[in-house]
């Protein structure tokens, strides 16, 4: 690497790493002013809050009911996780290990869903699913999430499959392995580190997933960030710290399940696969 | 391949192994539950909502298109998304490239890009939760400022087109920089090495190495960005003011759609939103075309 030692690139330097540490410490302020104001008895027009307490956590436990928000999205985010999982892990053997008439338009059509933003697709589909009465119930929101879900653990699990010896599964048939055994024995010991990562991608992808679950979502189909999303909007009705010791229980859930995927992942593998 | 070799010369071949032969066979059909999925609930959804927006409720085919573009609180949406979006995304972008240019000389990234992926994981809700209380009129944002005495009195950044500046700045910067930086990890280092070696300074290595180089990935990298940016709609309605600067074009859809319960409308704007996304993409990756397609990498062939 080259380490240019002039003034004007140690200035540079300088400059560049002024701008790091100033978008992250905004960020890392935004955090904690959520945090702090969980636990804040008065907060007006100080540095910090007058007091701390914990009372707030289980007002907002009671109030947002957030012992059933948690179970709608936790079945939610598992059926996803589980019908993505095996439909896209499928799918992306199958492109992996063959060349057909129309795979590139096959492909592009699980490209389509990860470029389009979901408010664009979502208005339709939701008018669709309401249309056909499953908008507002819980496999609407499954559907809903499917959609991107399906393409991502595709696009991931396309190289990891590739990176595989197929003459590893021919070994197997020569020495008499079935379908089945040769599925059990020498794929999925092998597979299992890729679906592992995609999954827990899918997983925190799709806790967080608003748009998608907020338009199709009833009142007992909502996940945990549209809940949040209404505590929000309408801020005036409850106290601010209420909402906030949602919002630090909302962050909880998704960090949690963060922190198990990066140890399997790279950060940069959460934030897209669509490249060229 | 050996499958169709197998055949005996002479015999009629099996239309079985025919199909193998050109790659289709049982595990090709693998894909097919997954693409039947994606089929009906990306695919048809799309093409119903096309539908739906011609076949308004009262009126001719295009009365929705008509209705949408007469109105100027309806159409003033698509300047005030741009307004929005266009102008964070550029900044996102040219933030971006310098720092994953110095990012990408550090041994140890972990650390840095786990802390930035962090606002996407968590996502615009909780990003707009917390900005409101950060950038309020007592938040530590403003106190901060006034405290070093760059400002003399608070500034108001929240429920105006500030606000959702912010909140795209905050989600949308790790999205750019994490992007820019996996484009930038790719060039080869012997590259810019070599331009050293020639003689030429930082900046003539980063205008006219690096930046060819990294001209495509950055097209990309810009039209997802802005797609994701264009779309903006919990923080437009938490930290901006839905009503008037930052009423943008989702907001308009979302209310046709759910709020006066004209789905016709909606997908009607819906659609609008993805044309105008598209027309800005498709006029990017076609500039693109004009700059360096090729190897980034050292070595020959």
């Amino acid at each position: 690497m080259i380490r240019d030692q002039g003034l004007a690139s140690r200035l540079w330097r300088l400059a560049v790493w002024a701008l790091v540490i100033l978008f992250l410490a905004n960020l890392l302020g935004v955090i904690a002013s959520v945090v702090t104001n969980s636990f804040a008895t008065r907060w007006l027009g100080t540095w910090l809050p007058a007091g701390f307490t914990g009372r707030w956590y289980a007002g907002a436990w009671e109030e947002f009911q957030l012992g059933d928000v948690l179970i709608v999205t936790f079945e939610v985010v598992f059926a996803v996780v589980a019908i993505s999982g095996l439909l896209g892990v499928t799918a992306a053997y199958a492109l992996a290990r063959r060349e057909f008439p129309g795979k590139r338009l096959v492909v592009l059509v699980f490209l389509l869903p990860l470029l389009v933003p979901p408010l664009t697709y979502g208005i339709p589909m939701a008018t669709l699913l309401y249309q056909l009465g499953l908008g507002g119930t819980f496999w609407g929101v499954v559907m809903a999430n499917l959609v991107p879900a399906i393409p991502f653990v595709v696009l991931v699990m396309i190289p990891f499959i590739e990176q595989i010896d197929p003459r590893l599964e021919a070994a197997a048939r020569v020495f008499g392995a079935s379908t089945p055994k040769l599925f059990m024995h020498v794929l999925l010991p092998l597979l299992l580190p890729g679906m592992l990562a995609a999954l827990l991608l899918v997983l925190v992808r799709t806790i967080a997933m608003f748009e998608l679950t907020f338009l199709t979502a009833g009142p007992s189909s909502q996940t945990l960030v549209v809940t949040l999303y209404y505590a929000v909007f309408s801020a005036g009705v409850r106290a601010g710290q209420s909402i906030d010791a949602m919002a630090v229980i909302y962050m909880i859930t998704t960090l949690v399940w963060l922190l198990i995927a990066l140890r399997f992942v790279s950060p940069t593998q959460i934030v897209s696969r669509a490249r060229q | 391949m050996s499958r169709a070799e197998a055949v005996p010369s002479g015999a009629r071949p099996d239309p079985r192994q025919a199909l193998a032969a050109r790659g289709l066979d049982g595990v090709t059909l693998l894909v097919v539950p997954a693409f039947l999925g994606i089929l009906a609930l990306f695919v048809y959804p799309f093409l119903y909502g096309l539908f739906e927006s011609v076949t308004p409720q009262a009126g001719s085919w295009w009365a929705n298109y008509a209705a949408f573009f007469s109105d100027p609180y309806q159409y003033g949406t698509i300047a005030n998304t741009l307004w929005v979006s266009l102008p964070v995304t550029i900044l996102n972008l040219v933030l971006a490239v310098p720092i994953a240019m110095r990012v990408r000389l550090m041994r140890r990234q972990r650390l840095l890009t786990t802390l930035l992926v962090l606002p996407i994981t968590l996502g615009t809700v909780l990003v707009a939760d917390g900005l409101l209380s950060f950038l309020g009129p007592q938040g530590w944002f403003n106190r901060s400022l006034l405290l070093l005495h760059v400002i003399a009195a608070p500034m108001k950044l929240t429920n105006n087109y500030w606000g959702v500046t912010a909140s795209l700045l905050i989600t949308g910067f790790p999205f750019t920089f994490l992007l820019t930086l996996s484009y930038v990890s790719g060039i080869d280092p012997a590259l810019e090495q070599a331009a050293a070696t020639l003689g030429a300074g930082a900046w003539a290595r980063f205008r006219l190495i690096f930046l060819p180089l990294l001209a495509p990935g950055l097209a990309v990298t810009f039209c997802l960005a802005f797609v994701q940016a264009f779309s903006v709609f919990p923080s437009a309605v938490l930290l901006g003011s839905p009503a008037g600067s930052t009423h943008v074009i989702s907001i308009a859809a979302y209310q046709a759609a759910f709020e006066h319960y004209d789905y016709s409308m909606g997908s009607a704007i819906a659609m609008i939103m993805g044309a105008v996304q598209l027309v800005i993409v498709v006029a990017v990756l076609a500039s693109r075309s004009l700059l360096y397609r090729g190897p980034a990498g050292g070595s020959k062939g």
